[in-house]
């Protein structure tokens, strides 16, 4: 087996809020090689955001990376100096943020902010940055690119925002790329454009990519492995045909059956039963016990992570027959 | 019935001037042009009591923008938009506030879009406090309940947007346009950045909040599924116009119009696996600079030399759907 690109051990991020301290992520661990796509779902608010920030080092306080490792191609960049830790961003790992105002700048052109980029970690003139910059834009389906590049951030439509952010992130090709939730609100054809580019990097340059969404129906697409996360913590890992065909995890298989496509119109829709549990008083055990199907008095103990096959694992004390 | 919302031939062209240094290049001869983008161009739409209207369409096709007259965040350039009858240049200051308290509007971003400096509890409840729609000590309790409602912990009520997840975010701007007990509801990709299950549960409150109280819904998204679950009836735009309207089932089960077609042949599924991802095929054109006739033909497969030169009209075709597109129309065969 070819070593990971990235290894990921033990992440543990906690916030400090003035109603208490809560652990956004809790335990995390998962390795992502050369050229693979590892899909990132789970309930919103589970951690799926904070464990990218995590890995690139982008906790302030009041939060706090508590425990775990990351090690990118071998370096373990957890302690490393934020100086160095700023020169990775962007030339050997990059974040596609899921609110592209997190990376533009709302008072500056867009020509202004990517060719900055682009000179920050490249040895190019203005005008050279500039090209590189027009040709990043028409890569993800930005039509008159020229002229777009001397827009604001405002006058773009919100799906052109997350665009360029994706651009921004393509253009300097890293070895990996996080990408948070990057095509929710594009059309199927765009979406469909950017991820032919993705394959194309990923097949060049052997990028790793991790590939954070709630929409499994891209995640089929897409991905080879997935994680699904609950509640802070990996609750289920596996090929992406396993997963999605025989799910294990209660919390799974209830996902896949709430996709309104699959529920005729006028019908309800199932979603989980219950309510996400507030982190600051997760239940006792399994996190998932006052929605699961399947708890009883096993459930008050925290379920470990089990191996259940092939690469495939499972936190849960009685996962689906089916998945086994 | 009248109509609760009703746009004709509304417009929203955006113009942009070179800037200081780009007229002082243009001396050099470096040519910077004046821009003008026809974001919308020519709709006409009505909206009735407890209807959802879908509306789906590429990126940067106007659907924003659309939704922002509609929600009075910004004035038309051209064309009439009128609330409950009334159009808005002859409305009376009672009328206007009236349309702007019951049309709310969730924005597709929702960072920008909520104070950072607010807590959540002032974010969601002080518009209905100020509004009279509540006393203010009932705030807490309102939030809280609101909050329960699009599935957020009420401990978190004390937190800023910046300390939520992006999709407990977008919740926050949910719960805020909820708070006014609106009668219609602009959601912009309202519900985008939320897992399936969490999605189920907030279009369930809408389909209730429908039921209960007649709200009426702009919805709109590019999740074809949703629109498809929740919609009543759907206009497709495309570069501005709307190219296609009528009964979500019609729509969705016998597509008329090309661009639709295309959409919906597209969409991604749960079955389809280890897809290898196509490009886009023929070039996408630039609202900066459409192309003459039908702003589709350059990518429409059916496309005839006369699709180049004749703008076609939102008509009804042979099966009575409305479409712009020569070939319903039979100007084209
Ligand atoms: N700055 C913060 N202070 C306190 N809590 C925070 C902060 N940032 C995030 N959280 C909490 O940490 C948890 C994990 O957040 P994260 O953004 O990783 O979720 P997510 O899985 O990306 O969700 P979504 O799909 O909604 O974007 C959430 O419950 C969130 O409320
Ligand atoms: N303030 C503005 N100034 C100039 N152009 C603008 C402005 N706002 C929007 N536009 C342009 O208007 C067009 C339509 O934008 P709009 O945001 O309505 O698209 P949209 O259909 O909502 O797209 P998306 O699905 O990507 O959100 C785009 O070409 C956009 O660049
Ligand atoms: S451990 Fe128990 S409660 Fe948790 S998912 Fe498994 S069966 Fe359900
Ligand atoms: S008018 Fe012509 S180009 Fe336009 S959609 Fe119809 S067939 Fe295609
Ligand atoms: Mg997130
Ligand atoms: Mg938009």
């Amino acid at each position: 087996m070819t070593a990971p690109v990235l290894s990921v051990r033990g992440l543990r991020t906690d916030f400090a809020t003035r109603a208490g301290r809560l652990t956004a992520v809790d335990g995390v661990s998962f390795d992502v090689g050369p050229g693979e796509v590892l899909g990132l779902v789970g309930e919103s608010g589970s951690g799926k955001t904070i464990t990218g920030f995590s890995i690139l080092g982008l906790i302030d306080p009041p939060g706090e990376i508590v425990a775990g490792e990351v090690v990118l191609n071998g370096q373990n960049l957890r302690g490393l100096p934020e100086d160095a830790m700023r020169r990775l961003r962007g030339d050997r790992i990059a974040m596609i943020f899921q609110d592209p105002m997190m990376t533009l700048n709302p008072v500056l052109r867009i020509d202004t902010q990517l060719i900055e980029t682009i000179r920050a970690h490249r040895d190019v003139g203005r005008e050279a940055a500039r090209q590189m910059a027009e040709a990043a834009l028409a890569q993800v389906g930005i039509p008159s690119p020229a002229e777009r590049l001397r827009a604001y951030p405002h006058e773009l439509s919100g799906g052109m925002r997350q665009r360029v952010v994706i651009a921004a992130a393509l253009m300097l090709e890293p070895d990996l790329i996080i990408a948070d939730e990057p095509t929710t609100a594009l059309d199927v054809t765009i979406q469909s454009q950017i991820l032919y580019e993705m394959q194309r990097l990923m097949a060049e340059r052997n990028t790793a990519l991790i590939w954070i969404t709630h929409d499994l129906t891209v995640v089929a697409g897409l991905a080879h492995r997935v994680a699904v996360m609950y509640a802070g913590r990996i609750v289920e890992m596996g090929a992406v045909d396993d997963l999605l065909d025989r799910p294990a995890h209660p919390y799974t298989h209830g996902l896949i059956h709430s996709i309104p496509s699959a529920t005729p119109r006028g019908e309800r829709l199932q979603p989980v039963r219950g309510m996400t549990p507030s982190l600051l008083n997760l239940p006792e055990g399994c996190a998932f016990a006052p929605r699961c199907p399947r708890a009883d008095a096993a459930c008050k103990t925290r379920p470990e992570e089990r191996r259940i096959g092939d690469g495939r694992l499972v936190r849960c004390h009685h996962p689906l027959e089916s998945g086994a | 019935m009248t109509a609760l919302l009703s746009l004709d031939g509304l417009c929203q062209t955006y113009v942009n001037r070179p800037d200081l240094a780009e007229r002082a290049a243009n001396l050099m001869g470096a040519g910077y042009r004046e821009t003008r983008v026809r974001a919308v161009d020519g709709v006409s739409l009505d909206i009735a009591p407890g209807e959802v209207v879908g509306l789906v369409g590429e990126s940067g096709c106007g659907k924003s923008t659309l939704g922002r007259m509609v929600a009075g965040v910004e004035a038309p350039s051209a064309g009439r938009l009128a609330y409950r009858g009334t159009a808005l240049e002859a409305m009376t200051p009672d009328q206007r506030r009236a349309w702007q308290l019951e049309v709310q509007m969730i924005f597709q971003d929702p960072f920008a879009s909520l104070n950072p400096r607010m807590r959540i509890e002032r974010i969601v409840g002080e518009a209905a406090v100020v509004h009279g729609l509540i006393r203010a000590r009932d705030r807490r309790d309102y939030v809280a309940d609101l909050m329960g409602k699009v599935g957020l912990a009420a401990d978190m009520m004390t937190r800023y947007p910046h300390q939520f997840s992006g999709g407990q975010r977008q919740r926050v701007g949910i719960a805020r346009a909820l708070a006014l007990k609106p009668r219609l509801i602009v959601c912009d990709e309202a519900i985008s950045a939320l897992d399936v299950s969490i999605q189920a549960q907030v279009l369930n409150l809408f389909e209730d909040l429908r039921a209960e109280f007649g709200f009426a819904y702009l919805f709109i998204s590019h999740d074809l599924g949703a629109v498809a679950h929740i919609a009543d009836r759907v206009a497709v735009m495309y570069l501005g116009r709307v190219v296609e309207i009528g009964a979500a089932d019609d729509v969705f089960g016998d597509p008329r119009h090309p661009y639709t077609r295309a959409l919906l042949a597209e969409a991604p599924r749960l079955d389809r696996r280890a897809q290898d991802f196509t490009p886009v095929t023929g070039e996408i054109p630039s609202p900066l600079d459409p192309p003459p006739g039908c702003t589709f033909h350059p990518r429409c497969p059916v496309a005839a030399p006369a699709c180049r030169e004749i703008v076609p009209q939102l008509q009804p075709g042979p099966t009575g759907r409305l479409a712009a597109c020569l070939r319903e129309t039979g100007e084209v065969t």
